[in-house]
């Protein structure tokens, strides 16, 4: 029965990735992208996670955390450039 | 044998004038003059041995890997010219004690002088090519910085050039000549080179060897058309005249070919090239000497003429010319380098070197006069002197060959002539500046030198008299064993006597006297005739010729290096494409045997998405921000594809590295401009463009198919069977960073402190002032660092802190390690400066990130030197279980001491190069404009 949750979880993050995608590259306007970029971070991990419960493992684990604390990073010296343009003054 | 320390000798010397530079000059010159008259000495001591015949070799080890040993020789011919230089050498010293004036910087000189000397003692003695041509170089270098000794004088500068230019790509040619003989014969030691006649002269190579050689030879002993350099050489002191543009140096060519001569003469184009380079070097050197007003030039002009004529006795072929080139050596080194020394005397006691002004000194100076005159005579070649004998030996050798087939005999004839000339400009030596009237113009009056700087001279005309009248006595022996060397056979017989009988080389020394004689005294009208031509300055067509190089290397390289990264790109690709594609035609099929990977749902939206991301960031390129955020999809899409093919390491890496990348494209983005203009390039450019970069995708996409689809036996399997055991860790990937390849890891953290360090000086000081709009116009936000950014970045820097020290901890068995623990550190660092500001930071972080880079480092070479106590092998890893109570059993190892070294060196270079930066923009921004 986990098996198929997930599955069938996975297939709905894979066409969420894809929605962001199409958001990311038609945009229209630059924060859409960022926002685009930062969920599809987001739904890395939940892929990730999905993953590894799927084949009962945990060393994707790392990875998941990696994305959810360096995605966070990413995007914020995103906004910060829209915002001020030196992201480090 | 005592010889291997010959050479050694005068390179200690070196530094002694530099010590003793401060005493008075005497002591100065004493001390020079002590090691090589002690080197003299050793090659007194063993010269019986090698007078008797003997040869000796001896070699030590110097690079075993790479054949390269340190090997001297010991027979005729170096001991001939070791004799010359040591000999002559002293006697420069002596003389230039006197002869340079206060204002010279005596320990300077000396300096040089000694450097020269070693690397001449070097030349000789080398039982190696390789070897030898490292001292020729030295020869090159020496001289260079003496010509230019008197840096101050324009002349001195552009002679020492011109030396340096000719002589050093002569080195250069030479170097190519000895790397291919050394490849043809199999060995670069001479005692197997000189015994391979037959097979160096029936190699193809032969021809190419010959003239690399001669190339170097020819520069180096000033032959046509190369002999130019030599007479601007005489901007130097006369002393370095004496020493090395008459006795020494210049002789180096000469000694190559002598030293060569049983491995590359012999031949017909040896014979044609040789004997008729030194022919015309001969006579025009002898004519020109004429014509110089100059005293030093005419003797350089003299030089190059004898030079001229050495090398045409070598190119005979035949034994007795060469046994008479050896002698003329002797005969040459002797009477010229005394002449050089009466010149300067001259020079220094007078004020001039001008043969119109000087006229009539053997009133003042008597027994120089003296002296120089019997030097002189010696070059005419009057009998009793030992120029005579040589020059004897020259012509009857003239007599005896068929250059030129049936017009041969031109050679004595024009032989003849060369004597004649050098008869005249001889006359005209003594004539003009000891008699012919008054001086005229002169500065000082003058007068005879200081009673030791003549000695030199006395000592070298006494030996002109003594070789003249008694050969067989003096140099008999001598001569003997230098042409046995140079022969590399049994001497055919011969005799050094004065007297032949009347025969045709008497006659023809006649004649060459009694026309010397006639053209001197129609010397008037031959001046007129001179005149008329008009004067070329070899320094003027030198530097023409020397620019026209440059300009033409840097139209090449403007070719080449346009600066357009377009073309660059084009070129890349066009050369990878050119060596990756032809092999992919030999095979047979891309497909392998190996089964491929199933495709799910998950994968197939992954390559879509990682293919719309590649295009996208195309498409894109010139909005760079947007291509940056279109890369940022590439990069996750292909950490996540890591992961899911089970390579958690290289997805954590990928990931961190990426985030890195973002921040540092970012921080540079903010000072270039925002779009990429427009591309002009031509449409057939596009196409070009296109065509490759599609060529290329798919060439690499039909390599991976085929790798990914054959099965391949690699070196992994080595490292899985044998990372627990060997390196005590179950993450191979991280057994390989810190143990198998821990070397390599070492290597590239240091390169990686280096590149840091180097950004950072790049970039230090460097201030840009900050726009005060953005891209499109709208006003910065004002408020710089937002309190939602700050607060939950700080509360997340423990979190951070944790992860990485979580990731580096468990590195060596799972995936992980320092070098992913660095890059999570510095982003976490990297994140308070983004939320905080650079002064927060700086208020915090009080040790600068270099010394991360150096401790960093530091621990790393230690945890690799410290196997060196245990008499392991640098870097061997070390590891061992423990159990403490509560904790249980655990693992200690030193790579994870080294794995912190590279935690640490990751920190260092990551901060050093993003927190500066940071640091490029002013603290305020412009307010022009802003309300």
């Amino acid at each position: 029965m986990l098996s198929y949750a997930t599955l069938f979880a996975s297939g709905l993050i894979c066409i969420a990735l894809a929605l962001n995608a199409w958001r990311l590259i038609v945009g229209p306007t630059t924060p859409d992208r960022i926002i685009a970029v930062d969920t599809m971070y987001i739904n890395s991990i939940a892929l990730i996670i999905l993953l590894g419960l799927y084949q009962g493992t945990t060393s994707y684990y790392e990875s998941a955390l990696l994305i959810a604390l360096l995605g966070f990073v990413s995007t914020a010296a995103f906004c910060k450039y829209l915002l001020r343009g030196d992201i480090i003054e | 044998m005592h010889y291997f320390w010959v050479p050694f000798l005068p390179m200690l010397g070196i530094i002694i004038p530099l010590l003793t530079n401060k005493f008075n000059r005497s002591t100065c010159a004493l001390a020079t003059a002590l090691l090589p008259a002690l080197a003299l000495g050793l090659i007194l001591f063993d010269l019986p041995a090698v007078l008797d015949g003997q040869a000796f070799t001896q070699s030590i080890e110097w690079i075993p890997l790479l054949g390269l040993n340190l090997s001297f020789r010991l027979d005729g011919l170096s001991v001939l010219f070791s004799l010359l230089i040591l000999g002559i050498g002293l006697l420069v010293i002596l003389y230039a004690r006197y002869y340079l004036s206060e204002k010279d910087h005596m320990g300077r000189f000396y300096c040089y002088l000694i450097m020269f000397m070693t690397a001449m003692l070097g030349i000789v003695m080398s039982n190696n090519m390789l070897q030898l041509w490292f001292y020729w170089e030295l020869t090159s270098i020496s001289s260079f910085l003496l010509i230019s000794f008197w840096s101050h004088s324009s002349d001195a500068r552009k002679g020492a050039r011109m030396a340096l230019t000719i002589t050093g790509a002569g080195g250069l040619a030479l170097l190519a000549g000895i790397v291919l003989l050394g490849e043809v014969v199999g060995s670069y030691q001479l005692n197997v080179v000189l015994n391979s006649a037959e097979l160096v002269q029936q190699h193809p190579y032969y021809l190419a060897i010959l003239s690399l050689f001669l190339l170097g030879a020819f520069t180096k002993s000033a032959q046509f058309p190369f002999h130019f350099w030599l007479p601007h050489a005489m901007a130097a002191p006369t002393p370095v005249s004496a020493y090395l543009h008459s006795a020494t140096m210049v002789k180096a060519g000469i000694f190559l070919l002598a030293r060569f001569y049983p491995v590359l003469a012999g031949t017909e184009v040896w014979f044609v090239v040789v004997s008729l380079t030194g022919l015309f070097t001969l006579l025009l050197g002898a004519y020109t000497a004429l014509f110089k007003h100059d005293l030093k030039g005419l003797l350089a002009y003299s030089t190059i003429s004898h030079l001229g004529l050495i090398v045409l006795l070598l190119g005979l072929n035949t034994e007795l010319a060469a046994i008479a080139a050896v002698f003329h050596i002797i005969n040459h080194a002797i009477f010229k380098a005394s002449l050089f020394m009466a010149a300067g005397i001259i020079d220094h006691e007078s004020g001039s070197r001008d043969m119109r002004k000087l006229n009539g000194l053997w009133k003042y100076m008597p027994i120089t006069a003296t002296l120089a005159m019997v030097a002189s005579a010696s070059m005419a070649g009057v009998p009793l002197l030992n120029g005579f004998l040589s020059k004897e030996m020259f012509f009857t050798e003239t007599l005896d060959q068929s250059i030129l087939g049936s017009l041969s005999w031109l050679i004595p004839v024009l032989a003849t002539i060369g004597g004649a000339f050098a008869v005249a400009y001889s006359l005209r030596f003594i004539h003009d500046v000891f008699f012919n009237g008054e001086p005229k113009g002169l500065t000082k009056t003058p007068h005879e030198p200081p009673r030791y700087m003549r000695v030199p001279v006395e000592i070298l005309v006494a030996l002109c008299l003594v070789v003249g009248i008694f050969p067989a006595y003096t140099v008999g022996p001598l001569l003997d064993s230098a042409s046995l060397a140079v022969l590399n056979h049994p001497l055919p017989e011969f005799s050094l006597a004065i007297w032949h009988g009347f025969n045709i080389p008497l006659l023809m020394s006649g004649l060459a006297i009694a026309g010397g004689l006639a053209i001197y005294l129609n010397r008037k009208p031959l001046f007129r005739f001179e005149g008329l031509f008009p004067a070329i300055d070899a320094k003027i067509k030198f530097e023409g010729a020397i620019q026209a190089c440059v300009r033409w290397a840097q139209k090449v390289n403007q070719t080449l290096e346009s600066g357009s990264l377009q073309r660059y790109a084009f070129w890349l690709c066009f050369f990878a494409l050119a060596l990756i594609a032809p092999p992919l035609l030999d095979l047979d099929t891309t497909r392998g045997s190996q089964a491929e990977y199933p495709l799910n749902g998950a994968v197939a939206i992954a390559a879509v998405l990682l293919v719309a991301g590649s295009l996208a960031t195309v498409i894109w390129s010139h909005y760079r921000l947007i291509a940056l955020l279109m890369l940022s999809l590439v990069g996750l899409v292909v950490s996540i594809t890591f992961a899911y093919f089970s390579a958690p390491d290289l997805a954590l890496t990928q990931l961190s590295v990426e985030i890195v990348t973002v921040i540092l494209l970012l921080l540079a983005l903010y000072f270039f401009p925002q779009h990429t203009p427009t591309s002009k390039s031509r449409p057939s450019h596009f196409v070009r463009d296109l065509a490759v970069a599609s060529l290329i995708g798919c060439i690499i996409g039909s390599i991976c198919f085929a790798l990914m689809t054959s099965p391949l036996d690699s070196i992994s399997e080595f490292f899985i069977a044998n990372a627990k055991t060997g390196g005590g860790g179950t993450n191979v990937v991280n057994v390989i960073l810190v143990d198998f390849r821990g070397f390599d890891t070492f290597g590239e953290i240091t390169v990686l402190g280096i590149a840091a360090l180097g950004i950072y000086k790049l970039i230090a000081r460097m201030r840009l002032s900050m726009r005060t709009k953005d891209h499109d116009g709208r006003l910065w936000a004002t408020d710089k660092y937002p309190v939602l950014l700050s607060v939950i970045s700080q509360s997340l820097l423990p979190l951070f802190l944790l992860i990485s020290a979580y990731i580096f901890m468990r590195g060596h068995n799972l995936p992980g390690g320092g070098f992913i623990a660095g890059l999570i550190t510095s982003i976490a660092l990297i994140q308070q400066y983004l939320a905080h500001g650079v002064d927060w930071m700086t208020k915090r972080v009080s040790v600068s990130y270099h010394y991360f880079i150096a401790i960093g480092l530091v621990t790393a070479a230690i945890t690799g030197l410290g196997s060196w106590a245990f008499g392991q092998p640098f870097l061997t890893s070390w590891f061992d279980y423990f159990s403490l109570p509560w904790i249980g059993k655990f693992e200690l190892t030193s790579a994870l001491v080294f794995d912190l070294g590279v935690y640490l060196t990751v920190i260092g270079a990551t901060l050093l190069i993003l927190a500066n930066l940071g640091k490029l923009t002013t603290k305020e921004r412009l307010t022009v404009g802003v309300r």
